[in-house]
């Protein structure tokens, strides 16, 4: 089975990119399941099981980080993808955290950014970018063509991603994207996180409220110091 | 750049899943083509048919050919060999960077020459199009919707520099289009309007009709209209006249368009053009 990992801000067009993807592919005769991770709220679940009749679920990450979430439930969700019988699990995350970044080693990473937003978005949001294969440039049927270039050099200048331009909602120039997930190699037994995830399972993390670091323990910092371990 | 001849599009089937009634169109160096047709028609679906180099995966399953030949996947991968420059419908920016830097960044990515001439020259051009004067310090957002689209004629032409120049309704902007007309000629290239105006219709050598997003016909534009062009120009000036008093502040006298329809009696009631 293939894992493919998609990440991006909100409604930067995920769901509607995965969708295309996965209208082809179940045309190619493949089977697959869909994950959903959230921080609070999603209903794409439902959507991907009533439109297209495919194993789907969703889980809320709540109080940890999306991206630590996907690390904790993401092993489970292989096996539930495996007794479904499924040739691709697609994984959307709401990857808020914009230090950690979701992809795998061996898995297709994608990053979902719209042509609409900020011309900095590609230098704020670190790993989820720079991390990625690919970076899907939705909404370009919304700005000028000069507008889609130079965001797409905005891109290029900070990772060493591929751009794909899309008009997600009418399909248009998925190809290149289904080109690279049919490429994708099987995932391994072993899946490891793709980087170094920053520290955040931390006090403040878990809901600790108090301001101040002398109030935390884990890997803390002072306003003047870098970062150290403060045991409990 | 590529030595560009000849771009085909291969008709695929209308907003019903009809097929088109045209099966296909060549457009040469040197064309002119307009794209008319009611709202809705499918205008700017085809111009982006184009512009993506469709190959069957867009909503109408048309399919484009360059030189004959299946386009090269570079030409949306890489802005610098991309033969087509399209000017959107769109008028208003989203990009918060000022002029000068994001033109600066679209010649560093077009590689048309050096970033700082072309900046220079594309708002030298942008400038001959727009009412009031473009300020390269302010952002692109703040540019009026005249001013951007003005802005883009001249950034296609001049950092673009592009073989195949498509342009989505330049008469709605408020620039001045005789004039925009009058510089884009001067450049050998295929171009391509889609327009609801008759002046750019006419001024073409054929106009592509579109209905109920298909292809329909292709309409040649004849000797006799060509010289009722002429006698439009004519009308279109005169209402430019009275346009100009307007935006200047002033009042219309009616002594003034009688004087004017006089002069232009000639023109608009002879068989002129023989
Ligand atoms: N015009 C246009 N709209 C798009 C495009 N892609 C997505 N949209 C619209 O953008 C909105 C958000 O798209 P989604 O696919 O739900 O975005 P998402 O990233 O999955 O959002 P969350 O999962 O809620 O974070 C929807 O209204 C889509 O129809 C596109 O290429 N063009
Ligand atoms: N051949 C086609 N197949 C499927 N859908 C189509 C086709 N042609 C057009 N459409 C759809 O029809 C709608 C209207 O088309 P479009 O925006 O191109 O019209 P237009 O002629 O440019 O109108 P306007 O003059 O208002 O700009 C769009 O949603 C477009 O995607
Ligand atoms: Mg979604
Ligand atoms: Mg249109
Ligand atoms: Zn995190």
């Amino acid at each position: 089975m293939k894992i493919i990992i998609c990440a991006g801000p909100p409604t930067s067009g995920k769901t509607t990119v995965l969708k295309q993807a996965v209208k082809r592919l179940i045309t190619r005769g493949y089977k697959l399941a869909y994950l959903k991770i959230d921080v609070q709220y999603a209903d794409e679940d439902e959507m991907f099981r009533e439109e297209f009749g495919i194993p789907a679920r969703k889980v809320y990450s709540g109080e940890l980080c999306p991206d630590h979430c996907s690390v904790l439930v993401l092993g489970d969700a292989v096996k539930w993808a495996q007794q479904a019988e499924a040739d691709f699990l697609f994984v959307e995350t709401a990857g808020r955290c914009l230090r950690c970044a979701p992809y795998i080693e061996g898995c297709l990473g994608i990053v979902v950014l719209e042509a609409t937003s900020g011309m900095n978005l590609p230098r704020k949001i670190g790993a989820m970018l720079t991390l990625a294969d690919v970076a899907v440039l939705t909404k370009i049927d919304l700005v000028s063509q000069a507008e889609r270039e130079v965001f797409r050099v905005n891109i290029t200048d900070v990772a060493d991603v591929s751009v794909v331009e899309m008009d997600a909602l009418h399909g248009i120039n998925i190809d290149p994207i289904i080109g690279l997930i049919e490429k994708t190699p099987d995932a391994g037994e072993h899946l490891l996180l793709r980087g170094s995830p920053p520290v955040a399972t931390c006090t403040i993390c878990v809901g600790k409220k108090d301001i101040g670091w002398e109030k935390h323990f884990g890997i803390v910092r002072s306003l003047d110091s870098d970062l150290f371990y403060r045991g409990q | 750049m590529l030595e560009l001849n000849k771009i085909t599009i291969i008709g695929g089937h209308g907003k019903f899943g009809e097929k088109e009634p045209l099966e296909g169109l060549d457009l040469n160096m040197g064309d002119i083509a307009s794209i008319v047709g009611p709202t809705g028609s499918g205008k700017t679906a085809l111009i982006n048919d184009i512009g993506m180099f469709a190959d069957g995966n867009s909503p109408s399953g048309r399919r484009v050919l360059i030189n004959d030949r299946e386009p090269s996947k570079e030409f949306l991968e890489d802005p610098s060999k991309n033969p087509i420059a399209l000017i959107t419908q769109h008028t208003s920016f989203l990009s918060d960077l000022p002029v000068y830097k994001f033109l600066g960044l679209h010649a560093r990515i077009r590689k048309t020459g050096k970033p700082e001439s072309m900046v220079e020259e594309t708002i030298d051009f942008a400038n001959q199009l727009t009412g009031e004067p473009i300020i390269v310090d302010s952002a692109m957002t703040e540019l009026s919707g005249g001013q951007s689209r003005a802005l883009l004629i001249a950034d296609a032409v001049i950092i673009g520099n592009t073989p195949i120049i498509l342009l989505d309704e330049i008469e709605n902007a408020g620039i001045d289009r005789s004039k925009a007309l009058e510089l884009l000629r001067k450049y050998d290239k295929i171009f391509i309007f889609v327009t609801h105006d008759l002046g750019i219709s006419l001024l073409s050598n054929y106009r592509l009709v579109m209905k109920e997003g298909g292809m329909q016909a292709v309409i040649v534009t004849e000797e006799e209209e060509k010289r009722m062009a002429e006698k439009f120009k004519t009308m279109d000036e005169i209402m430019l006249h009275f346009r100009n008093r307007i935006r200047a502040g002033n009042r219309l006298e009616e002594q003034e368009l009688r004087e004017l329809l006089k002069r232009a009696q000639s023109v608009l009631m002879g068989e002129s053009g023989k």
